[in-house]
């Protein structure tokens, strides 16, 4: 097992490598630079130009910024973003737990309706219940984001007045954020009314985010289930005479679920991507609008760092699953 | 639980904006994150609209709804008569903001003002890098270390500024954002601790409101200043709610989440105007849309061909397609609200069978050229695609060919500026502190040939009016000469001038006392919130 788990964790370094030599280029690639986005129209002359490209180290040949951004960030420094002028790891850090917090409530939303609505269709197959769920998944599946999230704000926002328009919390509560989590903040805050708030504010954007995954994991729950209803075992388990429930809930769906648990695995990253939308519909300040906003400003520091720590935990996220899955299951170790 | 959650909403909505314990909060519904809180370092508006506006003074300000330049920190100045040395007379009895992390234990006085300063113009002040990658670019975009030879300190409360020639403008200047005054025992008082940085995190200054917090892309607090020299303001917290889509700051607008938000989508005024709870301010923006032709390459060379072309643009048209209605046509190369604007000159009029004839009469024929789009949406040219689209459809009329060229932004911005680019480029300008030297001589004058002049135009005699008028120092003789300007301006058109647009700033009913800002900013200051 030790052995399994040290060469998984080997790989993660030729991985990591690629990772920070596509963060760094990536970004590069693209045209524009930050400087002269910095000047606009104004423009400015040739020798400031030069000034401030040394002071960037933008004027060094770009294995050696590589050779140098590489070099400080075996020693924690993650550099400073050149729009705002602060750390880097810092502005992650603050930003971080935002994400966090939306895109678990949108997996545990997926999950939980998801996995049901798929268990049912497939034991209904072909009835109209099954035929209503898959339209509905394959609707949600193919859903524009940007347009379902502005339709829910206008609806119940605008017009029933039910849930918060934007925003993680009232303005009427303040307080220091301490674990970055709004809903545990709140609670820890001890003020009135603070949690329910903040719950209302994770309403619409959790249901946004949810909406794909969502289908993607009803979907996947109804096939991996019919699959397994048509196995041997799910026949003599039902001639043994017991009961549909247990057959279907024990027997049954026990199997399903490890295609259905990587799928869930793989959402992460639908999740990340969907969070860029949802989080700037929602003024939801989390690093997916942060990456966004600093691609459109060129800023190299935030979109090379931020993609590296984005990549760094969804390795260890990977790791983490990898691991957990040799020990369930055995063959997988060798 | 339908109606339980109803009324939990309404009742959220009415206590934000109401305010807790009979506190008065102004929701300002923000279009983005500031960059920092010290606005010498940055020079997005957005940055100004969270530092220098709310936390901040000048020596110099503008009055509030106007580009007039009136006392602030400073209660009067003197002008050398060689124009080189200026004097001013620095306010007594201002008080620095008391906060949770600093206790100012004087008053504001000339060593605020010197550091305010020296930090930007001096390489070896301890502040002048004191975050990575500190550029100072409004303080070096504005000429200022070329500018200002000295500035001394003659008592506690007169400080001189030498400098190397003598320049109207410079008043102007110092009311800009980057020219805000800091508190230099604050400042020491961080170097001790070795938290430099937080000069530009936690904001101490001696502006109307006070910095409370700021969460990263969420929300912004700050509070009236008990103490303020020109009188605590009549609300008592301010609030910006981060909020980055347009189409979300309306629905937070209507849903009472905010009082006042900033840039409504085009589309979305006539409803907003609609909404009995809602007022729209709208103001003429100190911008100006154009197109550069480039003077130095045939058949651009030629006044008449350029004067012919602009009389084949149909200006309305434009109005209607690209601006919705929240623009006016411009005549001018300076919007009509800054003072010396030339109401005397004559636009071109749109008539395509005169231009056509008047460039058969200047032997042009089968011309094709290139029209450049900018890639992005300015204020001054929201949608500037469209724009060379209608301006190629223009030009074909009179038998002109148009190829439209656009390139990403900052190649663009570079690649537009060259003395050998060909054909016309859409581009615009926004004032920075409405002087109208900063349009004249920034876009037009001889300097700017290569860079910021897009027409590449160097007329002499454009460039003796407006470098004399920079060297006066009464408004009146510098506005005559300018208008004159304009007047050659207008002869020789350099640009087709397309249009200034209008800036609009809805708000709930309530909110009484706002003045919108002509330099495009967003300040609170004597705004009030009717019972």
């Amino acid at each position: 097992m030790l052995r399994f788990f040290l060469s998984r964790l080997a790989l993660l370094i030729p991985t990591f490598i690629g990772v920070s030599i596509v963060a760094f280029s990536f970004i590069r690639l693209l045209p524009g630079d930050p400087i002269m986005l910095l000047a606009g129209e104004r423009g400015m002359s040739e020798e400031r130009y030069q000034q401030l490209q040394a002071l960037y180290g933008f004027d060094q040949p770009l294995f050696v910024q590589y050779f140098n951004y590489m070099t400080d960030l075996l020693q924690g420094d993650f550099g400073t973003s050149i729009v705002t002028k602060r750390p880097l790891l810092q502005e992650f850090l603050t930003l971080f737990p935002a994400t966090i917090e939306l895109s678990l409530c949108a997996i545990i939303v997926a999950v939980a309706i998801g996995v049901p609505l798929g268990v049912i269709a497939a034991v209904r197959r072909g009835s109209w219940l099954d035929q209503t769920v898959m339209g509905a998944a394959l609707v949600g599946y193919s859903m524009p984001i940007f347009w379902w999230g502005l339709l829910l704000i206008i609806f119940f926002s605008g017009i029933l007045g039910w849930t918060p328009v934007s925003g993680r919390i009232s303005l009427l509560y303040f307080f220091p954020p301490v674990t970055g989590f709004m809903l545990i903040d709140s609670l820890l805050s001890g003020q009135a009314g603070a949690f329910k708030s903040a719950l209302s504010h994770l309403i619409l954007p959790t249901i946004v985010l949810a909406t794909i995954p969502l289908a993607v994991i009803a979907r996947q729950t109804r096939s991996a289930m019919l699959e397994v209803l048509g196995e041997d075992y799910v026949r003599t388990a039902r001639s043994k005479g017991l009961p549909p429930r247990r057959v279907i809930g024990l027997h049954a769906l026990r199997n399903a679920l490890i295609p259905v648990v990587t799928t869930i695995g793989l959402q992460v990253g639908v999740l990340l991507a969907g969070a860029i939308l949802t989080e700037t519909i929602f003024s939801w300040p989390g690093i997916g609008k942060w990456m966004v906003d600093s691609v459109f400003k060129r800023d190299y520091a935030v979109v090379q760092g931020g993609l590296l720590l984005i990549a760094a935990i969804i390795m260890i996220v990977n790791l983490i699953v990898d691991v957990l899955y040799g020990l369930i299951n055995p063959r997988i170790r060798h | 639980m339908k109606s339980k959650l109803t009324f939990a909403a309404a009742l959220l909505a009415a206590t934000v904006l109401s305010g807790a314990a009979g506190a008065k909060t102004l929701v300002y519904c923000s279009e983005g994150s500031p960059e920092g809180f010290d606005p010498a370092l940055y020079t997005a508006g957005t940055t100004f609209d969270a530092s220098s506006k709310p936390v901040y003074n000048r020596l110099v300000q503008f009055e509030p709804g106007t580009t007039k330049t009136v006392p602030g920190l400073a209660e009067s100045w003197e002008i050398s008569d060689d124009g080189l040395e200026v004097t001013f007379k620095l306010r007594q009895g201002v008080k620095f903001h008391t906060t949770d992390f600093f206790t100012p234990s004087r008053d504001f006085n000339a060593d605020d003002v010197l550091f305010s300063f020296n930090r930007q113009l001096q390489e070896d002040h301890p502040y002048h890098a004191y975050v990575e990658g500190a550029s100072w670019e409004y303080f070096n975009g504005m000429s200022m270390p070329d500018l200002v030879k000295s500035i001394e300190k003659v008592d506690d409360y007169t400080v001189k500024f030498v400098l190397n020639r003598p320049e109207a403008p410079f008043i102007a200047n110092l009311a800009m954002d980057f020219a805000s005054i800091f508190s230099k025992e604050y400042a020491d008082k961080l170097a001790e601790s070795g938290n430099l940085s937080d000069l530009n995190q936690k904001p101490v200054g001696t502006g109307p409101f006070q910095f409370v917090a700021y969460q990263p892309d969420a929300v912004i607090r700050y509070k009236a200043h008990p103490d303020y020299w020109n009188g605590k303001q009549p609300i008592d917290d301010l609030v910006f709610a981060i909020t980055t889509e347009a189409s979300v700051r309306q629905q937070k607008l209507i849903a009472g989440e905010c009082h006042i938000t900033p840039y409504p989508n085009p589309a979305d005024i006539e409803s907003l105007k609609a909404n009995d709870a809602l007022k729209v301010d709208e103001q003429e923006g100190l911008n100006v849309g154009y197109l550069a032709y480039n003077t130095q390459q045939a058949p651009f060379d030629n006044a008449k061909v350029r004067k012919a072309l602009n009389m084949a643009i149909n200006k309305e048209a434009i109005l209607d397609a690209v601006f919705q209605g929240a623009g006016q046509a411009a005549k001018n190369p300076i919007p009509p609200t800054m003072w010396s604007y030339n109401d005397a000159v004559e636009d071109d009029a749109y008539d395509p069978e005169a231009a056509k004839k008047m460039l058969e009469e200047e032997g042009v024929s089968d011309l094709s050229m290139k029209v450049w789009a900018m890639p992005v949406q300015r204020p001054y040219n929201p949608n500037a695609r469209r724009m060379a689209e209608l301006i190629q459809e223009d030009f074909s009329k009179v038998g002109v060919d148009v190829e439209i060229v656009s390139v990403e932004w900052t190649e663009y911005l570079d690649v537009t500026g060259n003395v050998d680019r060909d054909g016309a480029v859409l581009l615009g300008w926004t004032g920075d502190n409405g002087d109208p030297d900063n349009f004249l001589a920034v876009l037009l004058g001889c300097d700017g040939v290569g860079g910021a002049n897009r027409a590449q135009w160097c007329n002499d005699e454009f460039e003796a009016l407006i470098q004399k008028a920079k060297t006066l120092s009464s408004q009146e003789e510098r506005a005559k000469l300018y208008e004159e300007a304009q007047l050659v301006f207008k002869r020789e058109a350099p640009w087709a001038t397309i249009a200034h647009s209008v800036v609009h700033m809805p708000m709930r009913k309530e909110v009484t006392g706002y003045k919108m800002d002509p330099l495009g900013g967003h300040a609170f200051e004597g705004v009030h919130i009717a019972e």
